[in-house]
């Protein structure tokens, strides 16, 4: 992954005289999280490709707030919101992008009533809108024989009824896609959401990731597709608590769109 | 004397409807004591999700068995309402089946009551299977033990005994519409698709006593209603009403759009202003400081407590709540059903100490709700999404645990790590802002 990435940031935009076209939130396990990173770098490639003028805030982006606030800190999540919405305004943003549905969905719904009103998009809205428009391209062979399913990200799927991007993504790529026996409205949660992530689970019979990769693991797939980093890391550590990490990959619709363009 | 019995009729009635309409009072009363939240916008749309939800059932279906056999009691329910409105009339007015003159319409109706009837018998059986003799996951969680237990079985002997009372008074009636030169006053009105083949058990019976029977069976029929009307406050069956005005209310936001407190914003902005004085007085130095979150049922708002009268205690919520499919300690329906037993109790205080609530040491949070319940949520939405009457438990389970943070700083320690985290370095982890672009030439 050593690939030249074209990243502009606002502030260099904006020392040009420009304004990008839209601003891609990259969020902190984007910006931090080992795995998350390949994520970031997956969708940057896509864009570069797509000749999408894009920037970033850089090092003038925070933490959204968002698992504060699922956490019950009100306080702190409208901090860092009236933090951010300030310093978007100030850049003039009108669309953003982001990978992860935990900042999408705060981004797109929860802002809005603190002053902070853009067009925000996941990461598969626009990567299907840019297949739609002919601007991407990949090799369709790439997938041909795999088996694909998708696990739906609840804060894009039931918290945000985006259930069909990221399948229309996915069978443009000649794969078999197969649904999970719990899929769109009744898919089950990874287990992170919720400020889970940053915290051991309650005392049970078994962690939520383990479950769900159940689900995943009936449908025999070579790939197990997400759209959210944080899904990602939970259906990552419950292939390999099934010792399945040889066979199986997790793999985000950003890579699984990156990996195979020429 | 034959007026006498008309007499006792109005007065059963009358008792029956006048502790009802005390109980909704109450109920209703109960319900103002949360937090007022505006739910008076886009009436278009919430009319809509009464017709589709409530009205229409369609959230019913989703788990088809149990949906189908709900439709045909809710129907059953429904259509034998105009009998029991002609029931009201015969009592009152000491007639006899006074809506007959419809003739061949009347025949159509008592014979789709009937069948109603009988389909409504066995929805009601496959129910009681279902829990009693199949025991189905959700019905045998721990929150189902005691009252909840039985208080399923009652709804659903009730419903026997009531349809089969039907059934058994309209066999009398048919019988004694054919006894050879006409009995009493039975004339020949409706038709009898089912009970006609209960009505030979009559054969050879004296006529006095099928019309003491038919008799027996219309009064049990009526004073059953009326005891089952009243049992309704105590009960899940609550439902059955709620569900209308409960669909009408619910949130019609993106499930994943959490209110933001607007104390807090506020406060925030107080904070985040460099020209603020902190030292400057209140503006109002009587106003009492708003508390953050929600640890008892007068700090939640009026919706959520109308949810809890709603619940029907079917446990679609819990059986899809991942923490709870895990074996967590965190049952949706458990969070709902505690919010009504505390406010019940809350209501039960008010009633005891002449209509002011006196501080009774206890409260929805520890007392009702535990901290391992709230921590355990995932704030997935899966409970929202099954709820068949729009009820939202994870809003509950959000506010308690905006107190718990806000009020109590009783967070758990890894989750106070990652929240000084986001005010030092603007992300969870303990990594410097200044590093956030290094993934650019990893």
């Amino acid at each position: 992954m050593s690939e030249s990435l074209i990243v502009p940031t606002m502030a260099e935009m904006m020392a040009e005289g420009k304004q990008p076209e839209i601003l891609f939130w990259v969020g902190s396990a984007g910006s931090f999280d080992d795995r998350a990173k390949k994520i970031t770098r997956a969708f940057v490639k896509i864009l570069n490709k797509a000749n999408v003028n894009f920037a970033v805030l850089g090092t003038e982006e925070s933490c959204t707030g968002d698992v504060a606030k699922r956490a019950g800190n009100e306080f702190l999540f409208q901090m860092q919101a009236l933090m951010n919405i300030e310093l978007l305004n100030s850049y003039e943003v009108k669309k953003i992008v982001t990978c992860d549905p935990h900042s999408f969905n705060c981004l797109k719904n929860e802002y809005p009533n603190l002053g902070g009103n853009y067009e925000v998009l996941h990461h598969t809205q626009f990567i299907k809108q840019l297949l739609s428009e002919g601007r991407i391209s990949f090799n369709k062979e790439t997938y041909k024989g795999s088996r694909i399913t998708f696990h739906d990200p609840c804060y894009l799927g039931r918290a945000n009824n985006e259930y069909d991007a990221p399948r229309e993504i996915l069978q443009t790529t000649n794969a078999a896609v197969v649904e999970m026996k719990r899929s769109k409205s009744s898919a089950l949660c990874c287990g992170a959401g919720g400020a889970q992530m940053f915290k051991e689970p309650e005392k049970g019979d078994m962690d939520i990731n383990v479950l769900r990769t159940q689900d995943a693991l009936e449908t025999n797939p070579n790939i197990i597709v997400t759209g959210c980093p944080y899904c990602n890391t939970m259906m990552t550590d419950g292939v390999k608590f099934s010792h399945k990490e040889e066979e199986i990959k997790v793999l985000d619709i950003a890579e699984i769109i990156a990996n195979a363009q020429e | 004397m034959s007026i006498l019995p008309n007499i006792l009729f109005a007065i059963i009635l009358f008792l029956g409807i006048g502790y009802f309409a005390r109980n909704v009072k109450k109920l209703i009363r109960n319900i103002k004591l949360g937090q007022d939240i505006d739910r008076s916008d886009n009436s278009s749309a919430r009319w809509k999700n009464m017709a589709m939800i409530a009205l229409g059932q369609s959230k019913m279906v989703k788990r088809p068995i149990a949906g189908f056999l709900h439709i045909l009691v809710y129907l059953g329910f429904v259509i034998i309402n105009i009998e029991v409105l002609e029931i009201i009339i015969d009592g009152l007015f000491g007639t006899h089946r006074v809506f007959s003159f419809l003739g061949g319409f009347y025949d159509v109706l008592i014979g789709s009551f009937e069948v109603l009837a009988f389909l409504v018998l066995v929805a009601v059986i496959v129910f009681w299977i279902r829990r009693n003799v199949m025991k189905i996951q959700r019905f045998w969680k721990p929150e189902m033990e005691g009252f909840p237990k039985s208080d399923a079985n009652y709804i659903l002997y009730f419903e026997m005994v009531l349809m089969t009372l039907f059934l058994v008074m309209n066999a009398a009636d048919y019988h004694l519409q054919f006894v050879p030169g006409g009995f009493s006053h039975y004339h020949q009105a409706g038709s009898f698709p089912i009970s006609q083949f209960i009505a030979p058990v009559f054969n050879g019976m004296d006529n006095a006593l099928v019309a003491m029977i038919e008799k027996g069976a219309w009064w049990l029929h009526i004073v059953g209603i009326l005891i089952f009307l009243n049992y309704l406050y105590f009960s899940k069956h609550l439902h059955i009403l709620l569900a209308f005005p409960n669909t009408y209310f619910a949130n019609l936001n993106p499930l994943g759009q959490f209110n933001n407190l607007e104390s807090v914003t506020n406060e925030v902005k107080l904070m985040m202003d460099p020209n603020a004085d902190p030292f400057a007085a209140p503006a109002n130095p009587d106003a009492v400081p708003a508390k953050f979150g929600a640890s008892d049922v007068q700090d939640l708002n009026w919706v959520q407590l109308l949810n809890a009268y709603t619940c029907t205690e079917c446990g679609r919520c819990t059986s899809s709540c991942p923490a709870n499919q895990t074996g967590k300690k965190l049952s949706p329906r458990k969070i709902i059903m505690d919010t009504r037993d505390r406010l019940e109790e809350v209501g039960k205080n008010i009633d005891a100490n002449g209509g002011k609530f006196v501080d009774d040491g206890k409260s929805l949070l520890n007392d009702y709700i535990t901290t391992e319940e709230l921590w355990a949520c995932t704030t997935c939405n899966a409970c929202v999404e099954e709820c068949p009457v729009n009820i939202s438990p994870l809003s509950i389970i959000m506010d308690m645990r905006r107190y718990l943070v806000m009020e109590q700083s009783a967070a758990p320690t890894e989750l106070n790590n990652m929240m000084s985290n986001i005010e030092n370095n603007g992300a969870p982890w303990p990594y410097n802002q200044m590093d956030r672009l290094n993934w650019v030439n990893e």
